[in-house]
């Protein structure tokens, strides 16, 4: 059998053969930059690119591996960050104009990891501004497109991951979630993503080994919990015979779900029920108020978190003001973006004298609701299994006029972030027109080993195309 | 729920936002249609609902506060938009 072309290959594949010496990191890290080069012109799903960088990377690896020494689980594969990470010495933007000529003095800790592991940085993936945005049309670097149908959007906010991910111009990425922006854009683009932590991968092998490799506690994170990683690579390939499979009424009721979207979910369902899993209904009460609570919370406290972007110690800063109450205003009307003005407007709204108990405080009570329909559901499913996004990918345009009708795309996956609890999006099947579709499988806290099996079984079951047909 | 114009560059103020006179208008717009949609939470009874502020409650952690020099200086200033030796510059801070 003829060999599969090298953008083809798995995480896991472009590993294995780095390590068994069948081809190096420098061999590898061309190909994967030449592909860059010939299609990203069209998908446009990196803001940065680092040939040389790169380059020099995957040339230290292999020098290190003929001294006999591998970094880690990822040595000498080339990844790709979604460009909210900072990059030490590398230009981060966060897709926003008020960061164009950013170079940050330090890594984050995702960044750190995967290079601990051995990953060459192939450049940093388009975004949408501060990752608000549900398509990547926010982005300051022009919209990124999806390479199943360069005429659509790949979903947001970290549609430029999955965009690459998908058009095989990186092994694998890391992108983030905090309200679907991992799952969705996933979905829309024929990959799987998983909220935690960020994985965007070609098959749930690789997202398993990915999420081994970035998982774990982070001391300089006030948030994170120290549990122990479990083997998530293992739980990818464990039988599914016994599992229960909750089917949450509320997500597949209401007319926003396309019938090419439902009729996928019900066959990845087949998948998981032919391999010896069991179907329970289970409600969730509370998801039609999820939208409005993600929409309070979200903007409010990004709202307080982008008040450091005020052109004084980096960043764009606006020119000729007369005082520095003026330069900051003016510094950020010139660097934000609209999405980001008005989520900024709704935040600080919702934060303010008279309204932080009716608008914030409300929204964490619902959150509370809805954290509770989730322990409910968890008393009699093992696995919740629902559509990850209502619709295939959208035109690009299609949603820009209208942000209620672009905040409705991430409807299926907010109720879970709220509630804090993992989830992965596999691909599913294809629509009628031929564009990806993904089904959401969402588990309880820390039990992300579950999560995998399913999402293994969904593999399994149903077979799609590993790479987008970018190339016509 | 309709917001004023007013209220409008009121919060443009707080959230030090200079808005043009057209984008005031959009934004008053757009923010009442959004605001109207999230008061169907006024529908559900929280009463006697604690908030949650995190999933996963931890606990605030702490470390001993030591004063620990950044290695680099020179990367956090070579960011500065407007810089004077090893300082940030600014528009005068006192107004008239």
């Amino acid at each position: 059998m003829a060999q599969a072309p090298i953008h083809e290959w798995t995480l896991l594949e472009a590993a294995r053969k780095v390590r068994e010496k069948e081809i190096s990191s420098r061999e590898l890290t061309a190909a994967i930059l030449e592909r860059i080069d010939r299609l990203d012109p069209k998908v446009n799903s990196y803001v940065t690119v680092l040939p040389e960088r790169a380059a020099s990377q995957a040339a230290a690896c292999d020098e290190e591996q003929a001294r006999g020494s591998l970094r880690g689980p990822l040595h000498g594969v080339p990844v790709g960050l979604k460009d909210i990470f900072c990059t030490r010495g590398v230009r981060t933007t966060c897709g926003s104009r008020i960061l164009h000529n950013f170079d940050p003095p330090y890594d984050a800790a995702v960044a750190e990891t995967v290079r601990a592991a051995g990953a060459v940085l192939l450049g940093k993936h388009n975004m949408d501004e501060f990752a608000m945005g549900s398509s990547t049309e926010t982005s300051h670097f022009g919209p990124s497109r999806n390479p199943w149908d360069l005429s659509r959007i790949p979903g947001g906010s970290s549609g430029g991951t999955a965009a690459a991910v998908s058009a095989g111009m990186c092994f694998a990425g890391v992108g983030t979630d905090t309200g679907g922006s991992i799952r969705q854009p996933a979905s829309l683009c024929g990959v799987v993503g998983m909220n935690q932590a960020g994985p965007v991968t070609r098959t749930v092998a690789d997202a398993a080994a990915l999420l081994g490799v970035i998982a774990g506690y982070d001391r300089r994170d006030s948030t994170c919990v120290d549990v122990p990683v479990p083997d998530y690579l293992a739980a990818a390939s464990r039988p599914v015979a016994g599992l229960r499979v909750g089917l949450p009424k509320e997500y597949f009721e209401g007319g926003g779900l396309s019938p090419d979207v439902k009729k996928a979910v019900e066959r990845a369902l087949a998948g998981l029920t032919g391999q010896g899993a069991t179907v329970v209904e289970v409600s969730l009460p509370h998801t039609s108020f999820a939208l409005s609570t993600y929409y309070l919370i979200a903007p409010a406290e990004a709202s307080s978190n982008l008040a450091r972007y005020d052109g004084v110690r980096y960043g764009h800063r606006a020119e000729g003001a007369s005082g520095v109450v003026e330069m900051m205003s003016r510094t950020r009307a010139e660097g934000f973006g609209a999405e980001v003005k008005r989520r900024v407007m709704i935040g600080t709204y919702a934060l303010s004298a008279g309204y932080y108990e009716a608008f914030y405080g409300k929204a964490q009570k619902v959150r509370t609701l809805i954290r509770r329909d989730f322990d409910a559901a968890f008393s009699k499913a093992d696995v919740l299994l629902t559509p990850t996004a209502p619709t295939p990918a959208f035109r690009l345009g299609e949603k820009t006029g209208d942000p209620l009708t672009m905040y409705l795309s991430d409807i299926f996956t907010i109720p879970c972030n709220l509630a804090g609890i993992p989830g992965i999006s596999v691909p599913c099947g294809l629509s009628a027109e031929g564009l990806p579709i993904g089904a959401q499988l969402l588990s309880n806290h820390f039990r992300e080993e579950t999560l995998f099996s399913a999402a293994g079984a969904v593999e399994r079951a149903i077979r799609l195309p590993r790479v987008a047909p970018v190339e016509g | 729920m309709a917001i004023s114009r007013d209220e409008v560059m009121h919060v443009a103020r707080l959230a030090r936002l200079a808005l043009p006179d057209a984008e005031v208008d959009r934004l008053r717009d757009q923010l009442s249609a959004l605001l109207d949609y999230m008061k169907q939470l006024d529908r559900l009874d929280t009463r006697d609902v604690v908030p949650t502020s995190h999933a996963v409650e931890t606990g605030t952690p702490f470390r001993e506060d030591e004063v620990r020099p950044f290695g680099d200086r020179e990367s956090l200033l070579k960011n500065a938009p407007d810089r004077s030796g090893d300082f940030f510059r600014v528009p005068r801070i006192i107004e008239d």
